[in-house]
C-alpha cells in the first residue's frame, strides 16, 4: 500500500504522487513505458530508494522503517536478472538462501523445490555466463521465491526475451500465483503481459498513477466496442461531428486516427461510413474491435506507448 | 510461513567471502600477475644490484633485503574491488541488498577473501626466498609473524581499491587506482637501505609508512626479534588500515544509502 508516495531526483520528480493497494493473493500488473516511473516505484517499496515524501507498506510494514523485517518478506526480481556469471545457477540459489538463514538439507530441498517451478534442468550446474537471457530470467525467479517470500517483485520480468521465453515466463508467474497465493506486483511496458497476466492494473505515466482497475474494467471505461478510423492524409473532420451520430459514446482523435466507442460497433460502421462519406473525409482504413489496454493507455494520457518500448 | 530469517553477521560474512573465494578461483588471471610481477622484481633487482649493494661497508644479505620488497610488490594493491565494480555495473549488487544482508558484511566478505589470497601469495614467496636461500633469524614463529605482517599490510591497502569501486562504480577507475602503488613501493626503502638513499627521496622515505614495513620485516629476517622495529610496522599497517577502511566503509555506506 502506498500513500502520496513521491521520488525526485534532483529536480525531476520521478514518482509525482502515487497511490496504491494491492490485495494479498493478487497479480498487480504496474504498466506504463520507459521513464514513467515504474521501476523507481518498485525500487522504492523494495527498500533500495527512499520515498522523498509519502509512505509506503509492504506486508503491512513501512518500508523505511521497518526495512530490515521488509527485506525478509519479499522476494525480487529486478530487471536484466542480474546474475553473477562466474557462479553456477545452484551456487546463486545456495549463497540466497544462506542470506536467508537457510542451510543444510532445508535449504538443499528449497533449491529442488524451487527448481520444479522454474524449467532450467542440468543446467543449474553450469555456470550463469553460459545461460540464455530466458534462464538467466528463471534462476533469478527461482532464487526470488526460496524463501517463500509474502510478495514477490517482478521488474519487467520479460523485457528482452523472445516470445517463446515470454510465454514460459508468464506460465511460471501464473503458476506461482496460483499454487503458492504468492502475491505479485509485476511491472511491464507491454500491454498483452498486463492483459494476460494481472487481476488488476494500474497504469503509470509520467510518475503519476492515471488509471486503475481489472483489465476488463479497465476497457470497459473506453466502451464496449470501438471502431478506430485512420484518416487519409490531409482529411480532417472534428470529433464534435461523429459524437452526434446515434450510438457513439465518444471520439478521441490523436493524429490521423479517430476512435468512436460504443454499446455496438457493428450497428454504427454503415452509419459512420455514411457520415465520413457525406463529408467528402478520405477514410484509410476502419476497424471493428474491443477495446485493448492500449485504448485505455491512449484514453488515460493521450498518447500510445511508446511503438519503441515494445519488443 | 516464510522460511526466512536473519543469518547473523558470521553467516552473513562467510556466505558473501565464500562466493567471493570461489570466483577467485575462477579468475587465474587476477592472480598470476599478482605473483609473476614480485618474481620478476625480485630476480631483476638481485641480478642487478646484489654484487653493488653488497660491496658497500656492512654486511648486507640482499637477498633477505630484497624479500620483503617482493612481498610488498606482491600484496599491495591486491582486491576483489573489479568484482565489486562488475556487481555494481550488473546491478547484481541491489540483488543483494534487497536480501537482509548485513551491509558491512558486503564488504568484508570480499576482504576475507582478499586475505586469503595475500596470504596465499605471501607464502609463495617466501617459499622462493627460502628457494633462494633465505634464513629467518627469528625462525619459524617469525616467518609467521612475516606472512602475517604482510598480509595484514595487503589487507590494509585493500581499502584504497575499495573506496574507488564504491564511489566511482568504474571499472576503468579501480584499474587506475593501482597508480597509488607506486609512491608506496617506492618512494623508500625498495632497493637500498635508508643512509644510502640521497637526502629528498629520503625525507620522503621517513613519511611512507612502507618503509617502516619494510624494517619490520627486514628484520623478523636478518636481525631476530626486533620490539621496536615490529611495532613501529604494526603502528604502519594500522595507521594505513585505519586510514583506508574508513574510507572503504564511508563510500560503502554512501553507495548503499536509499536517501
Amino acid at each position: 500500500m502506498t500513500r502520496d508516495l513521491r521520488r525526485s531526483f534532483g529536480s525531476e520528480e520521478a514518482v509525482a504522487g502515487v497511490d496504491l493497494e494491492v490485495e494479498a493473493g493478487e497479480i498487480y500488473g504496474f504498466l506504463g513505458p520507459n521513464g514513467a516511473g515504474k521501476s523507481t516505484t518498485v525500487r522504492m517499496l523494495c527498500t533500495l530508494l527512499g520515498p522523498t515524501s509519502g509512505s509506503a507498506t509492504v506486508a503491512g510494514l513501512d518500508v523505511v522503517a521497518d526495512a530490515a523485517a521488509v527485506r525478509l518478506r519479499i522476494g525480487v526480481a529486478l530487471q536484466e536478472a542480474a546474475l553473477d556469471e562466474k557462479q553456477t545457477g545452484r551456487e546463486i540459489l545456495e549463497l540466497q538462501g544462506r542470506l536467508y538463514g537457510m542451510k543444510g538439507d532445508v535449504l538443499k530441498k528449497r533449491i529442488d523445490t524451487v527448481l520444479g517451478f522454474v524449467d532450467i534442468g542440468d543446467a543449474i550446474d553450469r555456470r550463469v555466463g553460459t545461460y540464455s537471457g530466458g534462464m538467466k530470467r528463471r534462476v533469478d525467479l527461482a532464487s526470488a521465491l526460496l524463501h517463500e517470500p509474502e510478495v514477490l517483485f517482478l521488474d519487467e520480468p520479460t523485457t528482452g526475451l523472445d516470445p517463446v521465453s515470454r510465454t514460459k515466463v508468464w506460465e511460471e508467474v501464473n503458476r506461482l500465483n496460483r499454487d503458492l497465493d504468492v502475491t505479485i506486483f509485476l511491472t511491464t511496458q507491454y500491454l498483452e503481459e498486463a492483459d494476460v497476466l494481472a487481476d488488476r492494473v494500474g497504469i503509470i505515466d509520467a510518475g503519476m498513477l492515471v488509471a486503475e482497475g481489472t483489465p476488463d474494467e479497465l476497457k470497459r471505461q473506453v466502451g464496449s466496442d470501438l471502431v478506430v478510423v485512420e484518416l487519409e492524409d490531409g482529411a480532417e473532420i472534428a470529433p464534435t461531428e461523429l459524437e452526434r451520430l446515434p450510438g457513439v459514446t465518444a471520439v478521441s482523435q490523436h493524429g490521423h486516427e479517430l476512435s468512436v466507442s460504443s454499446a455496438n460497433g457493428a450497428a454504427l460502421v454503415s452509419d459512420l461510413v455514411v457520415a465520413l462519406d457525406q463529408r467528402g473525409v478520405g477514410v484509410a482504413s476502419l476497424t471493428l474491435r474491443t477495446p485493448s489496454l492500449d485504448d485505455v493507455f491512449l484514453a488515460a494520457t493521450g498518447h500510445r506507448i511508446d511503438p519503441g518500448d515494445e519488443q | 510461513m516464510s522460511l526466512a530469517k536473519p543469518s547473523g553477521f558470521a553467516g552473513d560474512l562467510a556466505t558473501v567471502a565464500r562466493r567471493a573465494l570461489r570466483s577467485l578461483l575462477r579468475e587465474p588471471e587476477a592472480i598470476i600477475p599478482a605473483l609473476t610481477i614480485p618474481v620478476f622484481f625480485y630476480a631483476v633487482n638481485i641480478g642487478a644490484l646484489q654484487d653493488l649493494a653488497e660491496s658497500a661497508p656492512g654486511e648486507l644479505d640482499f637477498k633477505a633485503f630484497q624479500l620483503p620488497v617482493a612481498i610488498v610488490f606482491a600484496v599491495t594493491g591486491v582486491s576483489r574491488a573489479n568484482l565489486l565494480v562488475t556487481d555494481i555495473q550488473s546491478g547484481y549488487l541491489d540483488k543483494l541488498l534487497v536480501t537482509p544482508v548485513r551491509r558491512s558484511a558486503l564488504l568484508l566478505g570480499m576482504m576475507v577473501a582478499d586475505f586469503v589470497l595475500v596470504l596465499c601469495l605471501s607464502s609463495l614467496v617466501v617459499v622462493l626466498g627460502f628457494v633462494v636461500g633465505v634464513r629467518f633469524d627469528s625462525g619459524a614463529i617469525g616467518v609467521l609473524a612475516f606472512l602475517l605482517l604482510s598480509s595484514a599490510w595487503g589487507l590494509a591497502f585493500t581499502g584504497f581499491p575499495y573506496t574507488v569501486a564504491l564511489r566511482t562504480g568504474n571499472p576503468a577507475a579501480v584499474n587506475s587506482a593501482f597508480l597509488i602503488f607506486f609512491p608506496f613501493a617506492f618512494l623508500t626503502t625498495s632497493f637500498l637501505p635508508m643512509e644510502a638513499l640521497t637526502s629528498w627521496l629520503r625525507a620522503l622515505a621517513t613519511w611512507n609508512p612502507v618503509t617502516y614495513l619494510l624494517a619490520g620485516l627486514r628484520s623478523l629476517v636478518s636481525d631476530g626479534w626486533v620490539p621496536d622495529d615490529l611495532v613501529r610496522a604494526l603502528a604502519s599497517v594500522g595507521g594505513i588500515g585505519l586510514v583506508t577502511f574508513s574510507m572503504a566503509f564511508s563510500s560503502l555506506q554512501k553507495r548503499v544509502a536509499t536517501g
